[in-house]
């Protein structure tokens, strides 16, 4: 039993559930901004892997890492404007739209790796950036200041996100608009055109997560995601539509993803039970989304095309 | 009554607005002046909402022009609206519940920090414009955690907050107390003496009569009456706008009383936060009895009546019986067959299924009886029989059977659900709102069908926010505040004053 804690809490996982849960976070955050407007995303996990699909790409034929995020942004943005004109203009019903965005990122990026690359080949992955003194404290100080840019920034995020949303005008035009659009209209504030925003927003940090996601790897295959996209959703969730709380979910989720592959790793766990381990997030996240059903009030309006009648 | 009025501030000359079939406005004149009320008075579907949209620019109109002291206007958007210095409070309150009350304020606006919201800003102009007209409400609270009365308040602050002069309030008092009415309506007085002008949209005859300091009526579209209320009453008032003589209340014949139909003891229920809304109550309702229940919205009422018709579950210890049968452990249809009828609250919601046809509906309870179906299969022919007979015997207006419920009017759709609610001859009926939302002409006609069951020995309840439907329908009324019965009192003898009081939880 021992063995199996000391091989969890250890600050080898900590540092890889911190790495793994940036893509869950920035995926998250950006869902999140885009659920307090009152637009479901379901569409995250294929614009992930376009944007994976398309980073890893530009750094095979380039190598420049910094371009390859610059295009999993790019990406997202594509992605996010189609998204918000289907949804918010043609005002089409969000859940299946986004299913449909989701089928064509994993088709069209599984059509253009087939095409265009074949064989996955490895690139170079971000690096990481040790902060001096901070990295060099004791213990954490390893397991916290040692990573990539990326994940610094999606960190940052979590205090942006949450600035914007309650300090800003636009974030107080996002939230009245995923409540009462009616009411937000009624006083001139264009419920489309907030929706519009920030549903790029959300795409764009969705794309970012699927490049950071790649180029962690450093290699790209068909389905790379494996459903990280729909978790980053539930994320949303579980977190109360508040930056922190989906922090918090994505930190937990990388951490049990961390602890799993480290028992793997060890072998500790028999390879015939693998498989069963690897489901030990989802199920933990469907167990907690259960526990904190109800509790929260979802924004009024999500979901909810708005028109004027 | 204000004679002092000023200025025309606003003018609509001859406008005519068209929908596809419908002549919503037709050549309305319509002006207010300064430090005035005036009253638009009509029918649901009459135009009134229709003209006030076109003020505000929600639509425009075909014909007719908008002048604004005196120069003609076109009012493009609600912003353009809102700019022009008119506010518009509208009946389901436009407010974002999540959101505190300087948040509601500030929305739109332009802030002084941009991109940074100002509150602090909006706070204090806020604090202003409470100490200016008696509008007391917090600046940092969150709008859900406000009553009903302090959500209109902020309503009303956001119009000020935006320098409205003029100001159109649509039904305004529809969901208030009469005690909080009476602070509204001096509220209102004080802007009128301030030099506001003031729309005032509603069909309570009585507070059209005590706040106007004009009325015009509009009846399918047209201006049918000008008047004040030192030319009027209230009879005229309501004459003017069905367009024929109307008895505001019911003739109720002396019946019997009989025996006890229903009967409540120690019924308590939860409501859906978990917190308890119905707290030990104890109603009797007896053969040829209306019981009224008063009540401010959200005082158990609505949790009284889904526990009577079995949608919500009761606490240990409740019993309710139907002519003397235990119902409380029954499902619907159970009690149905023991003789109970429900009129819910909600007519779209829990009443009627608005894409299915007018026969769907008025067959909604019984299409599982022998009557109308067999081996599986609808007995068409026999629900066409009886659906047209009910159709005729409540004057439904509608094109056909076939039609779908929700193109209704709210007075039609009720109609056909108390007629579907009446076709067993049920000997209790729960009627929650039965008239909310629907026109004079068709109250007078559901009042009168539940005094006609009432003389032929139903026991009545009537759950109404509306104190003169009350008054007018029910031998005994009940009032409820906080989920306990406060006290029951005799019709006659009974005032909208005393009742008041007991609805705030004042005991005499």
């Amino acid at each position: 039993m021992l063995e199996y804690l000391e091989a969890i809490f250890s600050v080898a996982v900590l540092a890889s559930g911190i790495r793994l849960a940036t893509p869950y976070l920035l995926a998250g955050l950006g869902e999140t901004v885009g659920q307090r407007s009152g637009v479901l995303n379901l569409g995250v996990d294929g614009v992930m892997q376009l944007s994976a699909f398309f980073a890893y790409w530009t750094v095979l034929v380039h190598e420049n890492l910094w371009l390859g995020i610059g295009v999993s942004v790019l990406v997202g943005l594509v992605m996010g404007i189609i998204y918000a004109i289907v949804t918010v203009f043609f005002e089409a019903q969000q859940g299946i739209s986004g299913i449909g965005i989701f089928l064509f990122g994993l088709g069209f990026s599984d059509l253009m790796f087939q095409k265009n690359v074949g064989t996955p080949r490895f690139v170079k992955s971000l690096p990481d950036v040790r902060i001096p003194v901070l990295s060099d404290l004791p213990v954490l100080g390893e397991a916290l200041f040692s990573h990539s840019v990326v994940i610094y920034g999606a960190f940052l995020l979590v205090p942006a996100v949450a600035w914007l949303l309650r300090k800003t005008t636009f974030g107080m035009n996002v939230r009245a608009v995923g409540e009462n659009p009616q009411a937000a209209d009624s006083l001139g504030v264009s419920a489309q055109r907030t929706r519009f925003i920030a549903i790029l927003i959300g795409n764009v940090l969705a794309g970012l997560a699927g490049g950071a996601l790649v180029l962690q790897l450093g290699v790209f295959q068909p389905n790379l995601t494996q459903g990280l996209g729909f978790i980053a959703v539930a994320l949303v969730y579980f977190g109360a539509w508040r930056p922190s709380g989906v922090m918090v979910g994505a930190l937990l989720y990388g951490l049990v993803a961390a602890s799993v592959l480290q028992l793997k790793a060890l072998q500790l766990i028999p390879r015939s039970y693998s498989d069963i381990a690897a489901m030990a997030p989802a199920v933990l996240t469907i167990a907690a989304l259960v526990i904190l059903a109800g509790r929260v009030k979802a924004p009024a309006a999500l979901t909810r095309p708005f028109a004027r009648h | 009554m204000a004679t002092n009025t000023g200025e025309v501030m606003l003018e609509m000359r001859n406008i005519t607005k068209r929908f596809p079939g419908v002549l919503a406005n037709d050549s309305v004149n319509f002006d207010v002046r300064a430090g005035e009320v005036h009253t638009l008075l009509g029918e649901n579907g009459a135009g009134k909402s229709t003209l006030m949209k076109v003020l505000f620019g929600l639509y425009q109109p075909e014909e007719g022009e908008i002048l604004l002291n005196g120069t003609p206007t076109k009012i493009t958007s609600p912003t353009h609206a809102i700019n022009q210095r008119i506010g518009m409070i509208h009946q389901h309150f436009m407010l974002v519940p999540t959101l505190t009350v300087a948040e509601n304020v500030a929305l739109g606006l332009k802030s002084g920090r941009r991109p940074l919201t100002d509150l602090k800003a909006v706070a204090r102009g806020i604090a202003d414009i409470s100490d200016e007209y008696g509008l007391a409400v917090d600046p940092n609270v969150d709008i859900w955690r406000l009553s009903v009365g302090e959500r209109q308040r902020v309503e009303i602050i956001k119009a000020l907050y935006r320098k409205a002069e003029l100001l159109v309030l649509d039904e305004p008092t529809a969901v208030l107390t009469p005690q909080e009415v009476d602070e509204l309506f001096a509220i209102l007085r004080d802007m009128r003496n301030s030099g506001k002008g003031l729309v005032f949209i509603s069909h309570k005859l009585h507070e059209v009569m005590a706040l106007s300091d004009r009325i015009t009526v509009l009846r399918n579209g047209k201006v049918t009456g000008a008047t004040t209320p030192a030319e009027s009453d209230r009879s005229k008032l309501a004459s003017m706008m069905v367009g024929r003589e109307v008895k505001l209340a019911p003739d109720k014949p002396l019946v019997e009383i009989g025996k006890p139909r229903l009967t409540i003891s120690n019924l308590s229920v939860d409501g859906d936060r978990g917190a308890v809304a119905v707290d030990g109550v104890d109603l009797e309702i007896r053969a040829g009895e209306i019981l009224g229940i008063a009540g401010v919205s959200g005082n158990g009422q609505r949790e009284l009546a889904e526990a009577i018709a079995g949608l919500r579950s009761v606490k240990s210890g409740s019993t309710i019986s139907i002519d003397g049968k235990d119902v409380a452990g029954m499902d619907t249809r159970d009690r149905r067959n023991a003789g109970l009828s429900y009129v819910p609250e909600e007519r779209m919601r829990d009443g009627a299924i608005g894409d299915f046809t007018v026969a769907e509906n008025l067959i909604l309870v019984d299409h599982g009886s022998d009557e109308f179906s067999a081996r599986g299969m609808f007995k068409f022919a026999e629900i066409e029989t009886h659906c047209s007979q009910l159709v005729s015997d409540y004057a439904v207006k509608t094109p056909s059977l076939e039609t779908p419920t929700s193109s209704l009017s709210g007075g039609n759709i009720q109609k056909i659900i108390l007629a579907r609610e009446l076709a067993n001859e049920p000997s209790v009926m729960i009627a929650s709102q039965p008239t909310r939302g629907v026109d004079i002409g068709a109250a007078e006609y559901i009042h009168s069908r539940l005094v006609d069951a009432r003389d032929r020995g139903m026991a009545t309840m009537v759950i109404s926010e509306d104190l003169d439907e009350v008054l007018g329908l029910a031998d005994r009324i009940a009032v409820l505040c906080d989920g306990k019965v406060m006290d029951i009192v005799p019709v006659e003898g009974a005032t909208k004053e005393q009742l008041g009081l007991l609805m705030a939880g004042v005991k005499s």
